[in-house]
């Protein structure tokens, strides 16, 4: 094992290593794109070039219309979704956690199954919630 | 050390929130206001709340942000439709909403005591917020009510999303 | 010194490993694809074509680069870089030796799917800034392809920590070189994160964004150069991400049941080749899909991932959770 690896556990500087890389993606791409910048040959443009590529067709109207709502729905029930999954991260690690944070499986198990009733309740609130949403036919996709 | 670091994301979090607020283009306001969350969660980092850190880009940037970036492409809205935006009403309205939120933030902290008067900063430690089974105790054991609550929240955002857009598709 | 090292390690793991296997991978899906269909595949620079990436890069390189009349100009030249900025940093937490890690978080697997929900950036802003029908089409569909499949992805991870008790990943392979491969009592849960990593990838049989008999290229349908190469290049920067992670999560990361590898460095490395060879195992299963399987319609697609996957994964989980109550306890 690395030497800091074995510093101090959780300190903000363990995340130092993601900055940093974080930091040369950034420049990685900057540079590559640099790199095309510079070394690319020089084209002259007309007015075909130019215009978006249709396969050969001339474009008719602008690219940017109106979509259909339904994108904007997925959008919608996947932030209200995720938010679910956000509240299953930690009470996750805190149900299978063990000792010495989480929960002692053999001396509470009545801490256990308090936890577990609480997550079905959680749960079968937001199941009613999806059940609901394919019995309206909300993401049926072909109906549009 | 953590010092340098923190006036980094501050000042990153300062310019960000603010250009995120003056672009005139929807789409650089919106990929500004992600940038601010990044150096938000990098601010938690350095409290040392890593879970925070973690969903702060998870859900802002990763989620609601998007659904941001969904609105203004499918809506697309044209310059002269920015015209409604204009005037100083909605410029006050938003400074007294900001102010609003400030306030709320600060009688929060000193109510909850985490004010620390002597050096004009908020005590936070790993014990407080910090690690995720830190965090997952109190929510799962002591604040099970507000969080079976938040479910029956998350039910009435998912019906209220799907009646108004269904008006919409019939 | 430890800054140093970090940046040297991050050095190496961004701009020398994780490019270079995404060329080799190229060469390997070009190479394997022509074997399936009977053609030989590049086989003309260097021995059995191995040096067609480097001549590929080259010629992106020197390659015009054309910023399109119609297209939004700062957004179209930023998007490419916001694609790949997200493929390199979701690496970071990968495990990939033994105490081997660009960084060791307590958050772990939980970095991975934040920096990776940030992705839907580069193809959205892309598809957008591209102001093409094609591209636009392409963008909107990948973005609302990946959040779809974020959830049953983000969901399929559940059971791991419900087993393990622990975001590390280190941690999580630990426990499996401690007690059994995750893959074998939460099969069910890996063939959901697998079908989610395709869809996250958009690899085939997902790959509706960018579905040629429809949308031509999709959201890079505008683009050409280095630009075009940086999409290309991230999306394979996330083939091998979603492959270490399988590995990690399900296939018992560097370990191997009943090997013990020696203390230092000599064990590391031994680790670390395990963890690759497996790694690559997956990737091949990646190269194997796409040339196997035929596309899915975009209304299957959504519909496999919101009313399949999703209550699938959630039913696993209550299962997953009351397997581990009824055990006692699995550490």
């Amino acid at each position: 094992m690395l030497p800091f690896l074995l510093a101090e556990a959780n300190q903000p500087r363990d995340w130092l290593p993601v900055l940093v890389l974080l930091l040369l993606a950034v420049g990685l791409a900057a540079v590559q794109l640099l790199i095309s910048w510079l070394l690319g040959k020089r084209g002259e443009t007309n007015e075909f070039k130019d215009s978006p590529y249709e396969c050969g067709i001339e474009p008719v109207g602008d690219a940017h219309t109106r979509f259909s709502v339904k994108f904007y729905l997925v959008a919608v029930l996947f932030i209200l979704f995720d938010i679910e999954v956000v509240f299953l991260y930690p009470w996750a690690v805190h149900f299978g956690g063990g000792e010495p944070d989480g929960v002692i499986f053999q001396e509470r198990p009545d801490l256990l199954g308090f936890l577990f009733f609480e997550m079905l309740v959680f749960l079968a609130v937001l199941f009613l919630g999806w059940y609901w949403v394919v019995k309206k036919k909300a993401l049926d996709w072909e109906r549009v | 050390m953590i010092g340098i670091f923190f006036w980094l994301f501050a000042a990153l979090l300062t310019v960000s929130g603010l250009l995120a607020i003056t672009r005139r283009n929807a789409v650089s306001a919106a990929l500004w206001a992600a940038v601010s969350f990044i150096a938000i969660a990098g601010i938690f980092v350095l409290l040392q709340a890593y879970f925070l850190a973690v969903v702060e880009v998870l859900v802002y940037a990763g989620a609601i942000m998007v659904l941001f970036l969904f609105v203004i492409m499918l809506l697309n809205l044209r310059e002269e439709d920015l015209q409604v935006l204009e005037g100083p009403r909605l410029h006050i309205l938003g400074v007294l909403l900001a102010a609003g939120f400030l306030g709320g933030l600060v009688w929060t902290c000193r109510r909850a005591g985490l004010y620390d008067a002597k050096n004009g900063a908020i005590k936070m430690t790993a014990e407080s917020v910090g690690e995720t089974k830190s965090l997952a105790a109190p929510l799962f054991m002591e604040y099970v009510l507000p969080f079976e609550i938040a479910s029956f929240l998350l039910l009435a955002a998912i019906v209220g999303a799907v009646l108004i857009t269904k008006k919409r598709l019939t | 010194m430890k800054l140093l090292w970090t940046v040297v390690e991050v050095s190496v793991v961004a701009t020398v490993v994780l490019p270079t296997t995404a060329a080799l991978l190229v060469w390997a899906e070009r190479r394997v694809s022509a074997f399936m269909q009977d053609r030989l595949g590049p086989n003309r620079v260097g021995p059995a074509g191995l040096l067609q990436p480097i001549a590929d890069l080259l010629k992106f390189m020197f390659k015009e680069d054309v910023v399109p009349g119609h297209v939004n100009k700062v957004m179209y030249v930023l998007a490419p870089a916001l694609s790949l900025v997200p493929a390199l940093v979701a690496f970071a937490v990968v495990p990939y030796a033994r105490g081997m890690a660009i960084a060791d978080l307590n958050v772990g697997i939980l970095l991975v799917f934040a920096v990776s929900s940030m992705a839907v950036y580069g193809v959205t802003i892309g598809g957008w800034a591209s102001n093409s029908k094609y591209s636009l089409l392409g963008g909107v569909r990948a973005s609302a392809q990946m959040i779809s499949y974020e959830l049953a992805l983000g969901l399929s991870v559940v059971p791991v920590l419900l087993v393990v008790g622990d975001l590390n990943m280190q941690a999580i392979v630990q426990w499996q070189a401690d007690h059994v491969w995750l893959v074998v009592p939460l099969f069910p849960v890996w063939v959901i994160f697998l079908v989610s990593s395709y869809a996250e990838t958009n690899r085939l049989p997902f790959d509706c964004p960018e579905a040629e008999t429809e949308l031509v290229a999709g959201y890079h349908t505008e683009y050409s150069s280095m630009k075009f190469a940086l999409f290309f290049l991230a999306e394979y920067i996330h083939m091998i991400t979603a492959s270490a992670l399988s590995v990690a999560l399900f296939f018992g990361g560097w370990s191997l049941p009943g090997v013990t590898f020696p203390d230092g460095s000599m064990g590391t490395l031994l680790s670390g080749l395990v963890f690759a060879g497996k790694t690559g195992a997956f990737l091949f299963l990646f190269i194997w899909v796409r040339w196997t399987l035929p596309r899915f319609r975009y209304d299957q697609l959504m519909d496999l991932g919101w009313k399949r996957l999703l209550p699938a994964s959630l039913v696993l989980i209550l299962a997953t959770a009351g397997g581990v109550a009824l055990l006692g306890g699995t550490n």
